[in-house]
């Protein structure tokens, strides 16, 4: 088996290696890719259609907002496609008593519950910083919440899992994950009402005071919040689930 | 010889243009590789996702790639391309012009001037040689939902992987196939000798009813 | 060479040479852990290559969060692999 496949791997090397001697030079400013009109009409116009300094951010959140309002969909998905495989009813939970192989049944260590104690209030402002000022720097709503979870992921690493699902339990991590894509589709469908397309962000200067690029801007920030929101809490849940396997006792 | 001669030149200037010129996308090559070899012939099955995760990776990079461009900064605008830099000195004009004293006539008509310099002042659309300083931020927003849905895609592979374990005990691939052939010859071969042929009578007898 | 095309085939090598390691280290510990590293690596030249949100979540994601759920499986199922 092993032989069929290196066999197989290499002639799809051969035949990748074979396609790789066309193509244009390292950073070529005249390859497709980087001479085609929709690139250019992005960093072209990316300031006058939005006023954010940050071209990622406004194609991410603004010109494909639809891509990212069905990825963030899927990232809810897996989160309860995880809980919904893990799940074990009373029934059967006797029978999956299997041994962890090494038994970690230990206090929490007294430097490192300081420490983190100090860390975690700075990781939180930080994650906050992130989604924030995603228009004029690298970030955004998924690294923001990618690090907020991470942060509760760390309490439950210092302590145990149990406190800290005080802080924010599975049930209402899902239910906070649902009330992220909500927002993000509320805000599409507001623009509807208002008398635009689906997640056009102009029509909101209707209601707010300011001019139709500033709306864009504004819709934007509040997009990247509700992304924020699901992928916080998606990403705590798996974990939760992934270290105690699906149980929600114990911990790592 | 001279036909051998021709084709060592060939060839010499392939191996040039492939490992010289394009020694990086030799390397994801590579790295493609790598990771389709784990995902097919590796045991173990958390090393077949980590397999998955470096393939993930590779192609990610090899998209990013294509958005390099020689000499160019990152896709956020620079200071004079900044659509909100204007709006600042723009600010500071009219705080200056408010603060001395001036009378009705003369505010109007440095109001009146303001809106003709507000063309100039707002943001606008770049030239396309200003475009090509800065990076193609296309692939990188395209990659960006690639990431993220590769870990989401891990993290349900990793359940699996973990129920898997629970139902036969081990994650080692050859041993898992093992386990569900003798559990499928432990229970078809009842049903074959017992019930197929009740089965096939009744059918017939249905048919012929109906 | 210039110095940053250097920079660049040094770390394409690393990386290739912590693919394989991952692959081939019998411990699964040892293999998240090394992983961890290949995505790390993967984020430098990212952000070498001007893709700066890219490396960011990269960072976040790969190096942070997708090494974590990996340990925290590793340590539900066995430690060790047959190959």
């Amino acid at each position: 088996m092993k032989k069929v496949a290196l066999a197989v791997t290499l002639f799809i090397g051969a035949l990748l290696l074979y396609a790789a001697k066309d193509f244009s030079a390292w950073g070529d400013l005249q390859s497709p890719a980087s001479a085609s009109p929709v690139s250019k009409h992005f960093i072209a116009d990316t300031g006058v259609d939005t006023e954010v300094p940050n071209m990622v951010t406004a194609v991410l959140a603004d010109y494909r907002g639809f891509d990212t309002m069905f990825e963030t969909v899927v990232i809810f998905i897996a989160g309860i496609a995880i809980i919904a495989i893990l799940r074990c009813t009373g029934a059967d939970a006797d029978s999956l008593a299997l041994e962890r192989e090494s038994d970690v049944a230990t206090e929490p260590d007294l430097i490192v519950t300081n420490t983190v104690r100090l860390l975690i209030p700075v990781i939180q402002l930080f994650a906050f910083y992130v989604l924030a000022h995603g228009h004029v720097s690298p970030g955004g709503g998924f690294q923001g919440g990618v690090i907020m979870g991470a942060s509760f992921i760390l309490v439950a690493l210092a302590w145990d899992l149990p406190k800290a699902m005080d802080r924010l339990s599975v049930d209402r991590a899902v239910m906070l994950a649902g009330v992220g894509i909500l927002i993000y589709a509320g805000i599409g469908l507001f623009s509807m009402l208002l008398g635009g397309e689906f997640l056009d962000y102009a029509e909101l200067y209707h209601v707010l005071p300011v001019s139709r690029e500033m709306a864009r801007y504004h819709a934007m920030l509040g997009v990247e919040i509700g992304v924020a929101f699901t992928v916080t809490t998606v990403m705590f849940a798996i974990y939760a689930n992934l270290s105690t396997r699906g149980r929600l006792e114990g911990g790592l | 010889m001279f036909g051998e001669e021709g084709l060592l030149n060939e060839l010499l200037v392939l191996l040039n243009k492939l490992l010289v010129e394009r020694f990086n996308y030799c390397v994801y090559v590579v790295l493609l590789l790598i990771g389709l070899y784990a995902m097919i012939a590796k045991n173990n099955l958390i090393k077949k996702l980590i397999g998955m995760s470096i393939f993930q990776t590779a192609i990610i990079l090899f998209y990013v790639s294509i958005g390099v461009k020689e000499g160019a900064t990152i896709p956020i605008y620079v200071a004079e391309h900044d659509p909100h830099g204007h709006h600042a000195e723009h600010t500071v004009h009219i705080d200056e012009a408010n603060a001395t004293e001036v009378s009705e006539e003369n505010a109007t008509s440095l109001t009146a001037s303001h809106e003709e310099d507000h063309g100039h002042h707002g943001p606008r659309s770049l030239t396309d040689e200003e475009t090509s300083g800065y990076a193609n931020p296309l692939p990188h927003v395209l990659m960006l939902t690639a990431i993220v849905v590769g870990v989401a895609t891990l993290g349900v592979a990793l359940a699996l992987t973990q129920r898997i374990y629970r139902a036969y005990g081990t994650i080692e691939e050859d041993a898992v196939l093992a386990a569900i052939q003798a559990e499928e010859s432990a229970t078809v071969i009842p049903d074959v000798l017992a019930t197929k042929p009740k089965q096939a009578s009744a059918k017939s007898r249905k048919a012929k009813k109906a | 060479m210039s110095g940053l095309a250097l920079f660049n085939v040094f770390i394409l090598i690393f990386m290739v040479v912590a693919a394989v390691i991952s692959l081939r280290v019998k411990d699964l510990l040892t293999a998240s852990v090394v992983f961890g590293i290949y995505s790390f690596l993967m984020c430098l030249l990212w952000a070498e290559m001007g893709a700066v949100d890219v490396a960011f979540t990269e960072a976040a994601v790969g190096a942070g969060v997708s090494a974590v759920f990996l340990v925290a499986t590793v340590f539900n199922v066995k430690r060790k692999s047959s190959d």
